[in-house]
């Protein structure tokens, strides 16, 4: 690629009939083109380029030298093998967005497939194709309530809602100048019913909550539905936001629950966590708000000669078509990322999901258990999924700096993001931390608060 | 399965071409319940009440080589730039280099957490930290954020600066300028922040002029939202009018990216007078387009817009380099977390492969390429614009049209030929467009080819317009129904509890 003008681009530079590549430039002002070259590193062979980024990378510590406890909106879940090699295949990762349908039928069986995981996954009519991540996925689903339920102006929100995805909320919306009212949780980690409750008034759009919660705990079902019951007697909606989506193969999936619209991060189902991103949201609502969901959709569809095959589709709801009234800014999403997912649902079924579920949660509850006998901590909680929250006596971020240096990936200390909730520790277990790593969690705890 | 028996048919249609059912159709299992206690996996523990818990999960259970062979047959019904020639306009289907996959999946990358000490991810903000300098330096900008998770995130993410911007000054605006041959999610984005978007039109040579946006400027106009060179693939050559015209009048100036695979090492629109400018990572700088993202698209901006930028924010402190979220006029978080990392791995490796003289040389051969279509196409097709093209082209189908031949027809008999068609009926401004981008990674050859296919066709559709309209004829499936797919939307596969309410016809596998 980096050959000089040879006889070939001359031949070409004639057959277009201009004497030089810069002249192909010639319309640009010459005050706005570079008189010099770019100020950039490289060029680098691809053994120079490896083993720079190989050192860059070797700075970093990662979870499979680690121990690892840090969860909190993404998760070291295992991603199978099979997974990555399926999605490495360069027929799915070097196409785009299906537009041409009889060039692409192999992204689009499989994002009918994804379609089709989720809704039986969370229980729900439709859902959409991707979204970014869970919490720009949530900001979708509240304006998607917006047009569902216009005028109304107040937007209940748990706080046990992940405070990222708060903050995301607070920023996409904010042109709307919607009242947010967000309500602190009780003090066993829960979502504050009675004041959530009280929130719920005739201008509510939508309710929203978060289960297993940000802190780890399942909430009270009974309770949660209850609310649900609330916000669907003034007609507003109920959003339900399920982070750790690998508590679908265990609990009571949010359709049940009452939600009109489910909202979800992809990443436990098989994306590794790969610093924050790129992960996946997911979007599911009832069969009735169709035509305000955002992003793309795939359907069904027959060929010319009568034969099964998937197109995108509800094209008109987009902003390729309907520019400043479409339901969504969305155009390129994750589609790799629900391909992975696809895969990775495929490969573990309802026994595997259910066994990475109760593993996770035994694992956490086995943690827990061992943590509140330790002088010092103390752990409110008592129903969780795979999250527990610990009050420390020392500086959460001091007990990490010390785990660190034993090869331990502590948990987050919560004061990042409440200054009520300094000395708060929350710590995570997947299915791959094992009775040797709570071991050594539990030993090099008891002697760093001795 | 189902009728294919009783054709007497295997799994296999044809040789290679496979029919495949779909994964929830593979298993003979039953697919409902079941029980928790089952296949030795322990019961119900006292922290999990039993009637929080699902009753069943109607998902199949595989093996892991049905999974793989299922995967991989569907992958062979995918075009792909690794499969062929992809000159999908406003896409920049370029080559993505394999050893750009072999940095994303390092361990230390993607095996590590966002929420780890800072002292622990050191090599991660590193490489954030250069990779902002870095697009910073091509774009002419001050300052880049790499959160935005796409090209339409990040023109949401500039817009909401503006209004920031705006509002801090006291003097919220209301409107913003769209020429009529923007990309839709332009005027999307903008309706998201709450502007009200008027069109300006293009003149006759395909160009923003000076004069319309005058017309349209006012007080009350918050900024302009052009791209460029713009969706024809034409520089637009009044820019730096453009851009005083709306200084001057206290606006800011937006450049969509999308088309930066024509601009980068040859000019910069930071010294055109650009204020915020979006890249995308999956068009410019060669990251996988991954069959609809995911894609990346970080946003640089000039110094005057810094303090709006979203959280959090790269920032060295002492030696180490740290995440910061404490900038009181920042518009907020955007997504969550940092951005698309594993996508920004993969676009650092890729300029550090090129250097300076690389970059600008693909951009130089983007650019060759494209031209050397629009002359090799310009007897057969309608070019409603033909001077020199950036990095794309646009023709029409007019000339065909006389035979009932659309540009939709002409997209799918190059299917037969073996290439991917162009974008079709974008923009909105030439009627039954044709948007042709080759980008630099093309051969001679493979251009030539296609130009003899587009001939063949422009033949057949003078000589026998019916094979052309009623293409595809080589491709595993012939034209879809898009018009009933929309119709009567099935969206999800029938069984499960969910959505059953729609069965799919029993018509299907004839």
């Amino acid at each position: 690629m980096r050959q000089p003008p040879d006889e070939r681009v001359k031949r070409m530079l004639d057959f277009i009939g201009v004497k030089s590549l810069e002249e192909l430039f010639r319309e640009i002002p010459e005050q706005a083109r570079l008189s010099r070259e770019l100020d950039l590193p490289g060029p680098l062979l691809e053994w120079e380029l490896l083993a720079h980024l190989r050192n860059m990378a070797s700075s970093n510590v990662h979870s499979l030298e680690a121990t690892h406890f840090l969860g909190a909106g993404c998760y070291d879940h295992h991603v199978f093998s099979a997974t990555k090699s399926l999605i490495r295949r360069g027929e799915f990762f070097t196409a785009y967005t299906p537009y041409q349908p009889e060039l692409s039928q192999g992204t689009l069986q499989a994002m009918f497939e994804f379609q089709s995981y989720v809704c039986r996954l969370a229980g729900m009519e439709v859902a959409n194709a991707s979204m970014y991540d869970g919490a720009t996925a949530l900001a979708e689903a509240i304006l998607m309530a917006q047009r569902l339920r216009p005028g109304r102006t107040r937007v209940v929100i748990s706080g046990a809602l992940h405070p990222e995805y708060r903050a995301v909320v607070r920023t996409i919306t904010h042109p709307l100048g919607l009242e947010l009212l967000e309500v602190e949780p009780d003090s066993s980690w829960e979502t504050h019913w009675e004041r959530v409750q009280a929130c719920i008034n005739p201008q509510t759009c939508c309710l929203v909550l978060q289960n297993p919660n940000f802190f780890g705990t399942i909430e009270d079902m009974y309770q949660l539905q209850e609310a649900g019951e609330a916000i669907h007697r003034v007609e507003g909606l109920l959003i339900l936001v399920v982070v750790e989506t690998t508590s679908l193969g265990l609990l009571r999936p949010p359709g049940e629950l009452g939600a009109d619209i489910f909202v979800g991060e992809g990443q436990p189902l098989g994306l590794p966590m790969s610093f924050g991103g790129p992960h996946l949201g997911l979007l599911a609502t009832k069969e009735a708000f169709l035509r305000q969901v955002p992003g793309r959709l795939v359907g069904l569809s027959h060929d010319s000669r009568g034969k099964r095959g998937y197109v995108l589709t509800l094209a008109t709801r987009e902003q390729h078509i309907r520019r400043e009234r479409a339901t969504s800014n969305i155009c390129t999403n994750q589609a790799l990322c629900a391909l992975a997912v696809t895969i990775q649902l495929a490969l573990l079924g309802p026994l595997g999901l259910k066994e990475v579920a109760l593993r996770s949660s035994q694992a956490a509850f086995t943690a827990m258990e061992a943590l509140a006998g330790l002088p010092g901590l103390a752990i409110p909680q008592r129903r969780i999924y795979n999250e527990f929250v610990v009050q420390t006596p020392v500086e959460p971020g001091l007990l990490n700096r010390e785990l660190l240096n034993r090869g331990i990936m502590g948990g987050l200390d919560l004061g990042r993001f409440n200054p009520a909730w300094k000395g708060k520790w929350l710590l995570c277990c997947t299915e791959k931390s094992s009775r040797e790593d709570i071991s050594k969690l539990v030993s090099s705890l008891e002697e760093l608060l001795a | 399965m189902r009728n294919r028996e009783s054709q007497g048919l295997s799994e296999a249609e044809s040789g290679l071409v496979f029919r495949e059912p779909l994964v929830f159709e593979l298993s003979g299992e039953r697919q409902g319940g079941i029980p928790l206690e089952e296949k030795g996996l322990p019961g119900v523990d006292p922290w999990l009440p039993r009637d929080f818990l699902r009753q069943d999960l109607p998902i199949p259970q595989l093996t892991e080589q049905q999974v793989v062979r299922h995967y991989t047959r569907l992958s062979q019904w995918n075009f792909s730039v690794d499969t062929g020639f992809y000159p999908l306009g406003s896409c920049t289907m370029k080559y993505n280099p394999r050893v750009n996959e072999e940095a994303a999946s390092l361990e230390g990358f993607a095996f590590v957490h966002p929420y780890a000490p800072e002292e622990a991810v050191q090599g991660a903000l590193a490489l954030m930290h250069e990779l902002e300098h870095m697009l910073a330096e091509i774009t002419g900008m001050d300052r880049v954020t790499l959160q935005p998770a796409a090209g339409a995130q990040a023109e949401l993410t500039g817009m909401l600066m503006v209004r920031a911007y705006h509002r801090d000054r006291g003097n919220p605006r209301s409107k913003v300028l769209i020429p009529d041959s923007a990309h839709g999610t332009n005027p999307a984005s903008c309706a998201l922040c709450g502007f009200q978007v008027v069109q300006v039109p293009s003149d006759d040579r395909g160009l923003l002029s000076p004069k319309e946006i005058s017309s349209r400027l006012d007080q009350d106009v918050a900024a302009i939202m052009l791209t460029n060179p713009n969706t024809l693939g034409l520089f637009e050559e009044h820019i730096l009018e453009i851009c005083e015209m709306v200084h001057e009048a206290g606006g800011l100036v937006y450049c969509d990216g999308a088309n930066l695979n024509a601009l980068s090492g040859v000019a910069r629109v930071g010294d055109m007078g650009v204020d915020l400018v979006h890249l995308n990572l999956h068009k410019t700088f060669s990251t996988p387009h991954g069959g609809g993202g995911p894609g990346a698209g970080p946003l640089g901006v000039k110094a005057s817009l810094e303090p709006y930028l979203p959280v959090p924010r790269v920032e060295k402190a002492g030696k180490l380099l740290g995440l910061k979220v404490d900038f009181p006029k920042s518009i907020g978080r955007i997504k969550a977390f940092y951005g698309h990392f594993g996508v920004l791995v993969r676009a650092y490796a890729y300029l550090l492969s090129q250097g300076p003289a690389g970059l600008k040389e693909a951009t130089q051969k983007a650019v060759l390429n494209a031209n050397y279509l629009r002359v090799a196409l310009r007897d057969l097709y309608h070019l409603p614009y033909d001077r020199l093209c950036k990095h794309e082209c646009v023709f029409s189908d007019r000339n065909q049209a006389r035979t009932g031949v659309q540009a939709l027809d002409i997209a799918k008999r190059l299917m037969d030929y073996g290439f991917h068609p162009p974008t079709i009926y974008f923009p909105l401004i030439v009627k039954g467009a044709l948007m042709i981008e080759p980008t630099e990674s093309e051969t001679p050859e493979t251009l030539e080819r296609f130009v003899e296919a587009m001939r063949s066709i422009a033949r057949e559709a003078k000589e026998e317009p019916e094979k052309v309209r009623s293409a595809p004829h080589l491709t595993k499936l012939g034209r879809l129904d898009e018009v009933t797919a929309a119709r009567r939307p099935v969206l999800v596969a029938p069984g499960g509890q969910a959505g059953s309410s729609r069965r799919e016809p029993s018509s299907e596998h004839p």
